[in-house]
């Protein structure tokens, strides 16, 4: 492939390092730099990894899914447009894999990422107990990451996946929307939710001692 | 005076700084005179700080080899394609 006939996706100039070095990663993939390339799946097969296995909630899938992500970028990484973070542009593709593989599991209805919303009172006994001003010291790194996973591992998967892209990959609310398919407003409320349950699981471990309160709101 | 249902209904945007001047002192003077609120306010954040940036765990060292190997299968026919 010569050269020349690859279109580069232009270096904004109000990008961060962090962003620009990514980019250029990016365009050195597209001319065949194989090395670019596997940087990046270094760099993101963790978190889309983390992802599948949040919506599909199984191994196999989830390294099924993690696999046709990464070879459907690379067979389209021309079409990747440098305004949009490259992981925001996997997370898409991943997101699309991973609905696919849902609905093969379930032949007998679509299945999306907006079905196991409740809609209904969501007024609920919230414990109301303040916490430690530092609770994650009392903990090892170990347990702390255990305590984290476990909570998380218990949202529904629209609330786990949408918290983790938002709260701990980093992605804007409307690179979350962007993502998901999902409007701003669905992804605002689905946060929250993730949000609150959240820090209902962790009030159980991170409470101040003797501090114990409910109310329903 | 807010209820604490309309400051929940806010909370995420209050959190992520992104309510506008009117709203936010709104809702501060709601957490100023609501015990209850003030809790959820205050856990609600730190749940999110100890969260932000947890590290995903490495993907296994043979999920990691067959994504490779996928990956190299793909080029190679890419090649045998345009020649
Ligand atoms: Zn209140």
């Amino acid at each position: 492939m010569a050269l020349e006939s690859v279109t580069l996706a232009p270096v904004p100039a109000e990008l961060t390092e962090e962003a620009k070095a990514e980019l250029e990663l990016v365009n050195r993939a597209r001319t065949g730099d194989t090395s670019a390339f596997s940087a990046l799946i270094r760099q993101y097969e963790g978190k889309i990894f983390r992802l599948a296995m949040n919506i599909t909630q199984n191994r196999e899938d989830a390294e099924d899914v993690l696999q046709e992500a990464f070879l459907k970028a690379y067979e389209h990484l021309d079409q990747f447009q440098g305004n949009s973070k490259f992981y925001t542009w996997i997370v898409r593709i991943a997101v699309n894999q991973a609905l696919m593989k849902l609905r093969k599991r379930k032949t007998d209805r679509s299945v999306s990422l907006d079905e196991q919303i409740d809609t209904g009172e969501d007024t609920v006994a919230r414990e109301i107990a303040a916490w430690d001003p530092d609770p994650e010291v009392q903990y090892s790194q170990d347990e702390l990451n255990g305590i984290l996973t476990e909570a998380i591992d218990g949202l529904a998967p629209i609330y786990k996946t949408v918290f983790t892209l938002r709260d701990v990959d980093g992605l804007s609310t409307e690179e979350t929307a962007e993502a998901l398919d999902l409007t701003v407003p669905a992804v605002k409320s689905r946060l929250l939710r993730a949000r609150l349950q959240l820090r209902d699981k962790l009030t159980r471990f991170f409470k101040r001692k003797g501090d114990d309160a409910f109310a329903y709101m | 005076m807010l209820t604490c249902k309309e400051f929940l209904a806010e909370l995420s945007d209050f959190l992520d700084e992104r309510t506008d001047t009117e709203i936010r002192s709104k809702l501060e003077k709601h957490i100023a005179e609501c015990p209850n609120c003030w809790v959820i306010c205050d856990t609600t954040k730190k749940t999110i700080s100890v969260y932000k940036g947890m590290k995903s765990c490495a993907v296994p060292e043979d999920v990691h080899s067959r994504l490779m190997a996928a990956l190299e299968r793909k080029m190679a026919a890419a090649s045998v394609a345009k020649k």
